[in-house]
């Protein structure tokens, strides 16, 4: 009975580990955000409260939590409500897949470094990345409100467009590792990262990962200049906050998920399992940022050429020429 | 025990969520309860042992296909509660909906009678995406290839009726 008890106590340690350093990091991410678009484009950003301005994302988190919540007289009660809690919630749980660290072992016992490690790690996370679509079409839709519709209706025209660019990228990362378990591909990766052996799919995945965040150069859901914020126009106070961690914990995961299928997971020199995926992860992140800052927004017709015309057709004939090499390898 | 508490509890949510969805009168609302049923349908699918077919019914039945029908009920902004003159006392529209009721129970009365361990295929408990795909593709080959033929066929309509009329015309009695 003590050692289930144990085990119990274990997994309880882990999640609230995993939901901590999630929520602190996107809390995190969203200064740094600021800040090195701040340097990049010759400001100071954030930094007056605390010691570099340290203590911003608290004192936004106040300032949201205490602002009114405002609910549009038209809108659609209930799935206004819902909407930004379904985005943020889909983000959350799609890191129960990702292995963050070799096996660890303690009092004895070996403990995972992931939550739950589905045979079918893959499509669990590309399910709830289509799920993931439904806080923002709804939002937009519940608000009653022409920019927040034309936002959401943008947003899913894009997100259904790259999500097939998405899937079909990583056909050949399962066809590699012969698992659809994010453990067992980033066992397979232990040589060499599926970086270097399939550089086109990691090309079209990258992309497919920008589009999917709706950031720069792919935010038309909420292109500021022409609809005011988009599917999001109408929320305030914590509702808002909600989209907006969502948004920040989506891209840790799709950072996270980048770094597991093809930058090796936790295997790196010299530095522990943990250290190396944090560091590939933030890597992601920061490139992230430097894309919003360098680019500028994509015409939606541009957008819908270069996902349907060009990543689509690259995507498949990639699945077909790996697996003929893999055939032809044996 | 518990199994078979979720799995009624599950079929309840999706027997439910069906009825809502056919009676709401706003698409959207319709939609979403579409959704939930779809989704107490993948969990009794990974309940069942099936955690492949589970993730492909959230995948491709809740997130693709159900959100292509939100896009499509946005574009067309339907007011809610429109068309309601369609539900009128007509019993002839009727006779459809309970032809293929009974259909469906006969078809659920049948496979509920027959002992599951004798069909074939992979073990019923536990399929991994390995069996699954070897007895897919090797065992039912022939009738997955008739099945993408059928999509192909259909694509290939789409495209023809998809086509602006006068390209249609310029290329004669072809089609």
């Amino acid at each position: 009975m003590p050692e289930q008890l144990l085990t119990y106590a274990l997994i309880l340690a882990k999640l609230g580990l995993i939901f901590f350093v999630i929520l602190t990091l996107a809390a995190y991410l969203v200064l740094a955000e600021r800040k090195i678009l701040a340097r990049m484009q010759l400001r100071y950003g954030p930094n007056r409260v605390g010691p570099f301005g340290m203590l911003q994302p608290l004192s936004d988190l106040i300032k949201l939590l205490t602002k009114e919540d405002f609910l549009p007289a038209t809108a659609d009660k209930w799935l206004f409500l819902i909407a930004p809690g379904l985005s943020a919630v889909t983000a959350l749980l799609t890191f129960a897949v990702v292995p963050f660290g070799p096996p660890l072992e303690i009092f004895g016992q070996t403990l995972p470094l992931v939550v739950i490690d589905l045979n079918i790690g893959v499509l669990y996370f590309l399910g709830l990345s289509s799920l993931a679509v439904y806080g923002m079409a709804l939002g937009g839709w519940a608000s009653n409100s022409k920019y927040a519709l034309l936002g959401s209706i943008r947003g899913l025209a894009q997100l259904i467009s790259y999500e097939l660019a998405l899937g079909l990228s990583l056909v050949p990362v399962v066809m590699m590792a012969r698992s659809f378990s994010l453990t067992e591909i980033v066992m397979a990766q232990a040589q060499i990262p599926y970086l270097l052996l399939n550089p086109p799919a990691f090309l079209i995945f990258l992309i497919s990962v920008v589009a999917e965040s709706k950031r720069i150069p792919f935010d038309l859901p909420e292109a500021e200049n022409e609809l005011v914020a988009g599917f999001h126009t109408e929320y305030s106070g914590m509702r808002f906050g909600l989209f907006f961690v969502g948004e920040y914990i989506n891209l840790i995961i799709l950072g996270a998920m980048i770094t597991v299928f093809f930058l090796g997971g936790w295997h790196g020199p010299y530095l522990p399992g943990v250290v190396w995926f944090s560091l590939k992860v933030l890597a992601i992140c920061f490139f992230f940022i430097w894309v919003r800052a360098s680019l500028p927004r994509l015409r939606y017709d541009q957008l819908m050429h270069f996902g349907w015309k060009l990543l689509l057709p690259l995507a498949l004939l990639n699945v077909l020429v790996t697996g003929a090499v893999l055939l032809w390898i044996g | 025990m518990s199994a078979t508490l979720m799995f009624y509890i599950l079929g309840a949510i999706a027997v439910i969520a069906t009825l809502l969805a056919i009676t709401r009168r706003n698409p959207v609302h319709a939609v979403i309860y579409l959704v939930n049923s779809f989704f107490a349908l993948a969990l009794l699918f990974y309940l069942l042992g099936a955690p492949l077919v589970a993730a492909w019914e959230v995948i491709i039945y809740a997130g693709a296909i159900m959100v292509l029908f939100l896009f499509i009920i946005m574009m067309l902004e339907l007011a809610p509660g429109g068309e309601t003159d369609r539900y009128g006392p007509n019993w002839v529209k009727w006779v459809p909906i309970l032809l293929l009721a009974g259909a469906l129970g006969a078809c659920t009365l049948l496979l509920t009678s027959l002992d599951p361990t004798t069909a074939d295929g992979v073990p019923r408990w536990y399929a991994s995406p390995r069996d699954f795909g070897y007895a897919l593709f090797k065992e039912y080959a022939l009738a997955v290839e008739i099945v993408s033929f059928q999509l192909l066929f259909a694509a290939v309509g789409a495209f023809y009726v998809g086509k602006p009329e006068s390209k249609r015309k310029g290329r004669g009695g072809e089609a």
